[in-house]
């Protein structure tokens, strides 16, 4: 039974980063703005949580910065996208690019080093409860970070007026700065915001997953979670479906290397990849589905004319 | 201060001309700082960065060495993106080339006449071609985004390169040490001056392959029509032209490229097949490929200067000790640079101040 | 805010604009603009495409800023710094191109234009009992998307309404309804007139200006050229203070003397291709040689869809359901089709039948490359473009259609809409094709432009050809064409002469009314006087 929950709590581990990303890109999308630096905001993230988790001794303060710099970093693309209106896929790229570079700039000295582990949050009586206990009351705080995410992404989106803002933009930006709107401020924000979710997601990699720093230690995730909001067209609580199934993918293909079944360990390795490509195949093959989930602006540069 | 962007009633010949050297110019500044910053002399940086690697006959045909690989996959990114179709997955369909070319050295290591090579290569091309044909079936047929397809593909052929090297295309007489037999002279893309460095013919190769593609581009009908899917699908289904017939031809093309870039690098410059055999060439070219404006003779000159940043980026790693992961900071700044310069082809860009309005160009 | 009093032509003037100045790059899009509306009048904005109407009414509904010039607002001089600010003190607009969000549902759509005083509360529920007290009727609970043309209109009204506007834009809103919605609408105008609102009407529609506004200002290139009371006026007086000039009646003489059968659809069906995409169901038509086929209809009714049916962009399994010349070709592309004899060209200019970034030889070869192959490119296979033998005929398309350009060969973004319109009819006509199948040939071009557009096609029928011209302008339709059918819910009437074509007839028909069938199942009032029509 132990395993069992233990098991389950890895998976929750390695769900968690790809939940709090997917979480925030969906936002950024859901504006219109496609962001493909989630890797590069993800792995600043990573650096900077671990850097200053280990200059100051404590990895809360590691959180937060790795949080901060990924808004921060975000915003070097916002403000190419939408204030200088460059093309959103290649910018995106930029974006990663230039966050893997730098994180391996940043990290150098720090490879080796052993990390500090944001503890778990116990809640007494509650975390010693059979089989859900410790998965339930017993985690790291970014995991309930993560679910509390969840639910207040969906509330903002379709229960406030802000979030119906939002969605509008993301729907039609031309309608939206004819009423008046901000459009160009409101998409800053939901960037930022996608950015804060990013470096969020990257110092769960270097606090909790595996407390160390490694060159390109996010090794994709930040794509994946692009992946998942295709894969949960667009809606939080999918999401959260999608990214415990990635997390059970990759942590189920580790045992198995583990118990060492003779299957190759680099196709073990692969398959979250080839899960990602199937899952994208399956989704996006209705082709009427997509079109009524994707937000129509997406990827759509607008320059309101004066 | 915020920014106003007015469209142009026609693209800005001159900009088209000026905003890759300015981003380069911007580059520079960017990078002058960053060495301040880590207490580096500036100057200093950018000479060895830039030009420190310019000064040597051997180092110069090292510039070749890197350059051929980024033109070759850059200048077939060019047709990709001139077309609108997001092909990232480049750095795997270099390496899915490499591995395709190289089982005939290591397979049938007897055959070794003057057709090795010519099969090596067309080997590559058809290697990179296939696997770009995955990410191009599954747009074409299924509507899977490309972007994220063929990235994943990427990190399938690194892990399956991998598992070849350590496993069944290990050498049996390579010390347990990773990496295939080396390959016979035969199979070995000769150097152009063996006397002086190490220049070998993929770099003809690659300025030959740009040619023929910026010709294709620029004055055939099919050129023409991978940039009018590129400006517009709609027009191009009025033109009579089929989208879904250009995702297959503009990534099989640049997979075929890039795949020829891959088996030019294994068997030109490392001589067997390793687990590692590109440092980011395909991502390095997608920089290329936009420095270069997505004109494939652009990508010549943008290649060579990208090249001569993973020279200079060692230079300056012997001689001042700044790390040599400085060399994709400066990469990624000029992508950086380069996208936002490239707005001034097409906008008139304001700066508005609180008070003045202020004309830039 | 200042409290001075206007002393303009009357104290009575709610909204007073005096000096303003509009200007984007070199175009002076607003030269030195006065206007002025009355309390509880409608004001006609008159003016030709690109004469600078909706660059002044974005003004006055604080989308844009004046670069000078002052507005004032029931005696107060103001400034109108957003769309939020329009509405605070009273000014309600209705766009052209509806400001909605197709994937959110009416009563979202309606919450977002309101501000934070007007969005309390059940939106919806008053959202209801407003479109119910103006006959407008609405359900809030729909997604836009999903609604006709005529029903968004009336979410747009709606949500102006709920704010209780003293003002009210309304810019070109009969372009998107049949006669019988537009009749509606003018109701619900002099209705809104009584409450004491007023209403500013922009239109290029003279007969209706005529009919409901009590002023007029007419604006062209730019400038104020002209106030008027339109009653007193011509339709013909009017059109000649907007355009400057008399514009050319159409000439239709000859017999049209019917050939044969150069084009035909026989019950040619065609799937939705995506969700907000119309189904063709059922098409038959056939167009002898010689004559002009309007296709009228309210706009998303399947015009785009007929045009890519009949044109190849979309191909059918059934290649008899369309044959042209006498030869099936439902299943064969658009380039087969043209090497057969047709020609093309679709509603959109920039970005289908021309491409805006791309120079006008480059345009040339976008639609011709296939028909003129032989001509346009050497070596075979190669298909090594010539780029003198595009310039020439790009020379001579520009000189037959006179096209105003500046040098050789610019982009086609630099052409203005009349200008790149004739070069793409031109561009077409060059080749004299035995079918031409045209959708909305004058959109959005001045008067003078789509005179000769016009001219051109009734030429092109007279000398042999087979025309068809699908329009949403009713008055195009019937300036030219020889017969008339209405496409409604991707379905096609059957044709009548254009003699016994009325106004009403075809409007009934645009609103759905099934002749000499049951009533439309629709609940919209517009459809009611269907049942007392006579039919045939």
């Amino acid at each position: 039974m132990d395993m069992f929950q233990n098991i389950l709590i890895t998976i929750a581990t390695a769900a968690t980063p790809l939940l709090i990303a997917a979480l925030g890109e969906l936002v950024v999308e859901r504006s219109g703005v496609l962001n493909l630096g989630v890797e590069g905001m993800m792995v600043m993230g990573a650096v900077t949580g671990f850097a200053v988790a280990l200059s100051t001794g404590n990895p809360w303060l590691g959180m937060l910065a790795g949080t901060i710099v990924g808004a921060l970093f975000s915003q070097l693309f916002a403000f190419l996208v939408l204030s200088v209106a460059t093309n959103q896929v290649a910018t995106g790229l930029s974006l990663t690019l230039l966050g893997l570079g730098l994180s391996g700039m940043i990290g150098e000295s720090f490879v080796g080093q052993p990390g500090i582990k944001l503890p778990n949050v116990e809640i007494p009586m509650l975390s010693e409860l059979p089989v859900v206990g410790k998965l339930l009351f017993g985690q790291d705080p970014i995991f309930y970070i993560a679910l509390a995410l969840v639910f207040s992404v969906w509330w903002f989106l379709f229960r406030t007026r802000a979030g119906l803002t939002l969605r509008s933009i993301g729907d039609n930006h031309d309608s939206a700065h004819a009423l008046g709107i901000k459009v160009l401020r409101i998409r800053y924000l939901a960037v930022a915001f996608g950015g804060a979710c990013a470096g969020l997601a990257g110092a769960h990699l270097t606090l909790v997953y595996t407390p160390q720093w490694i060159e390109n230690m996010t090794a994709g995730r930040g794509w994946i979670a692009l992946a998942l909001v295709v894969f949960a067209s667009w809606r939080p609580a999918r999401v959260l479906a999608g990214a415990y199934l990635f997390g059970a993918v990759s942590i189920g293909q580790l045992h198995a290397q583990a118990l060492g079944l003779g299957i190759p360990s680099q196709l073990l390795s692969s398959l979250p990849y080839l899960a990602t490509i199937l899952v994208l195949v399956i989704i996006s093959q209705n082709r009427r589905l997509t079109l009524i989930n994707t937000p129509a602006s997406l990827g759509r540069p607008f320059v309101p004319d004066r | 201060m915020r920014i106003e962007l007015s469209k142009r009633s026609q693209q800005s010949a001159w900009w088209q001309l000026a905003s890759p050297f300015l981003a380069f110019l911007l580059t520079l500044i960017a990078g002058a700082i960053v060495f301040a910053a880590l207490g580096k002399n500036p100057a200093l940086g950018l000479y060895y960065f830039f030009i420190d690697p310019l000064t040597e006959l051997w180092s110069l045909h090292e510039l070749t060495v890197k350059a051929g690989p980024l033109i070759l996959i850059a200048v077939g990114l060019c047709v990709c993106y001139r077309s609108n179709n997001w092909n990232i997955g480049a750095e795997g369909q270099f390496i899915m080339g490499a591995v395709l070319a190289s089982a005939l050295p290591i397979l049938a290591p007897g055959f070794q006449n003057f057709m090795t090579l010519p099969l090596m290569l067309l080997l590559g091309m058809l290697g990179g071609a296939l696997y770009a044909g995955i990410p191009a079936l599954l747009k074409a047929r299924f509507n899977a985004n490309e972007i994220l397809t063929s990235l994943m593909l990427v990190y399938v052929a690194q892990l399956f390169l991998d598992w070849l090297v350590r496993g069944v295309w290990r050498d049996p007489k390579g010390f347990a040490f990773p990496g295939s037999i080396r390959f016979p002279p035969a199979a070995t893309i000769p150097e152009i001056i063996p006397s002086q460095g190490a220049a070998h013919y993929g770099f003809l190769l690659a300025i030959l392959a740009a040619i023929i593609v910026w010709f294709f581009l620029g004055r055939t009908l099919k050129g023409f029509e991978v940039r009018v899917i590129g400006l517009s699908p709609r027009a191009g289904r009025f033109a009579g032209f089929s989208s879904s017939g250009m995702v297959f031809f503009s990534f099989m093309l640049s997979g075929a490229l890039a795949g020829l870039a891959g088996i030019s690098e294994v068997s030109g410059a490392i001589g067997q097949l390793r687990e590692v055999i590109s440092p980011g060439y395909g991502f390095t070219a997608i920089i290329v490929a936009f420095l270069g404006r997505l004109n494939p003779l652009g990508a010549i000159m943008a290649g060579l200067l990208l090249a001569l940043t993973y020279l200079g980026g060692e230079a300056a790693q012997q001689s001042l000790g700044i790390s040599l992961r400085a060399v994709r900071v400066f990469q990624g700044m000029l992508l950086f640079f380069v996208l936002a310069c490239d707005t001034l082809i097409i906008y008139k860009v304001r700066f508005v101040g609180t008070r003045k309005t202020e004309v830039v160009s | 805010m200042a409290s001075g009093v206007s002393i303009g032509n009357g104290s009575s003037a709610m909204l007073e604009a005096t000096g303003i100045v509009k200007t984007f790059g070199t175009l002076k899009a607003n030269d030195n603009v006065n206007l002025s509306v009355a309390e509880g009048e409608i004001h006609a904005l008159l003016g030709e495409n690109g004469a600078g109407k909706s660059t002044l009414v974005k003004m006055l509904y604080g989308s844009l800023q004046p670069d000078s010039g002052e507005i004032r607002w029931r005696g107060n001089k103001v400034s109108i710094p957003s769309p939020f600010a329009a509405r605070h003190i009273g000014i309600g607009m209705v766009f052209q191109h509806f400001s909605l969000f197709d994937s959110l549902s009416v009563a979202d759509n309606i919450k977002l234009s309101l501000d934070r005083e007007f969005g309390k509360g059940d939106v919806a529920a008053r959202a209801r009992s407003l479109s119910v007290d103006y006959g407008l009727p609405l359900n809030p609970d729909s997604i836009v998307g999903d609604l006709s043309v005529g029903e968004r209109q009336r979410v747009e009204i709606v949500r102006c309404l709920l704010q209780n506007p003293s003002l009210i834009i309304l810019d070109e809103p009969t372009s998107v309804l049949t006669p019988q919605e537009a009749d509606n609408l003018f109701v619900t105008l002099e209705r809104l007139k009584g409450e004491g609102r007023s209403i500013l009407y922009i239109s290029h529609r003279l007969d209706e200006v005529k009919r409901i506004c009590d002023r007029a200002t007419i604006l062209r290139h730019g400038k104020v050229v002209g106030h008027c009371d339109p009653r007193q006026e011509t339709a013909s007086s009017l059109a000649t203070m907007m355009v400057g000039t008399s514009v050319a009646a159409i000439r239709r003489d000859g017999s049209s003397s019917k050939g044969e059968v150069l084009l035909e659809l026989a019950a040619a069906s065609m799937p939705a291709a995506s969700p907000f995409a119309v189904a063709l169901r059922d098409v038959s038509l056939s167009v002898r040689a010689g004559e002009v086929i309007g296709i009228a209809g309210v706009a998303g009714n399947g015009q785009s869809e007929l045009f890519k049916m009949i044109s190849g962009e979309e191909t059918l399994s059934d290649n008899g359901s369309i044959k042209m010349m006498g030869k099936p070709c439902a299943s064969i592309g658009i380039n087969a089709r043209r090497r057969l004899g047709a020609s093309f060209v679709p509603e959109e200019r920039l970005g289908h039948s021309a491409i805006p970034q791309m120079s006008l030889t480059q345009n040339m070869l976008l639609s011709r490359h296939g028909s003129d192959r032989a001509a346009f490119l050497r070596f075979g296979p190669v298909g090594l473009i010539r780029p003198d033998v595009t310039l020439r005929a790009t020379k001579r398309v520009s000189e037959a259609m006179d096209v105003r350009k500046v040098g050789d060969d610019p982009d086609a973004s630099s052409l203005s809409g009349g200008n790149l319109q004739k070069f793409i009819m031109g561009r077409e006509l060059d080749r004299q094709p035995s079918v031409l199948v045209v959708n909305q040939p004058t959109w959005g071009v001045d008067a003078g432009a789509a005179a000769r557009i016009r001219q051109a096609l009734v030429d092109l029928a007279r000398n042999g050809s087979a025309v068809v011209v699908i329009s949403q302008d009713l008055d195009e339709i019937f300036e030219i064409s020889d017969r008339i059918t209405v496409i409604h819910d991707g379905k096609l009437s059957a044709p009548m002469t254009a003699s016994e074509a009325t106004l009403e007839k075809i409007g009934l028909l645009m609103g759905g009314a099934n002749p000499g069938h049951e009533l439309p199942p629709a609940p919209d009032v517009a459809h009611t006087d269907a049942h007392d029509r006579a039919v045939h």
